[in-house]
């Protein structure tokens, strides 16, 4: 798992039927410092996330365990919105 | 499994179920001489109850976690299964 800030929506009308339904978020991957440790991404969201919001993502197989049903094309979805990050 | 040395820890109040009650700790990925390789990421902490500042050993492998939890729909990837004493290298 990792930490990510949302810093977007991402709008498809046209998708796989499983994903219907589901919002995706733009998400940059960030460190415990907030600095951005990869390439932009778009995740499913399981919890309401909101712009701005410092969430936790689960990648691979594992984003797509988070949804139900489970067998969706995904592989990144935000599972947890961080309240603080003590280090 | 990586070596990494525990950072911190992480709160959540909105998270998904699978994550109800578990640690959720900030880890960052260590060489044989404890230098940082890449950036920090999440694991729970199953029952080794690590500290920032520890050494510990994280697997980031699902069906292994899934396995050891014992349940099957568990989206969880990274899991903290082992407080280092030492490493010779």
């Amino acid at each position: 798992m990792y930490l990510g800030e949302v810093i977007g929506t991402v709008v498809c009308s046209r998708k796989y039927e499983g994903l219907q339904g589901k919002p995706l978020l733009l998400v940059q991957p960030v460190d415990h410092r907030r600095k951005p440790s990869g390439p932009v991404e778009v995740a499913v969201d399981t919890v309401s996330a909101r712009r701005n919001d410092l969430v936790y993502l689960v990648g691979s197989r594992e984003a797509a365990l988070a949804l139900d049903p489970s067998f969706v094309p995904v592989d990144s979805a935000i599972v947890g919105i961080v309240d603080s990050v003590d280090v | 499994m990586t070596l990494c040395k525990v950072l911190g820890s992480v709160t959540a109040t909105a998270k998904h179920p699978a994550f109800l009650g578990r640690r959720l700790m900030v880890v960052q990925a260590v060489d044989e001489l404890k230098r940082p390789v890449g950036s920090s990421f999440i694991a729970i902490d199953h029952l080794c109850s690590a500290g920032p500042g520890d050494l510990v050993l994280v697997t980031r492998e699902g069906g292994g976690i899934r396995q050891v939890l014992g349940d099957a729909t568990l989206p969880i990837r990274s899991m903290i299964v082992g407080v280092v004493d030492e490493v010779g290298a």
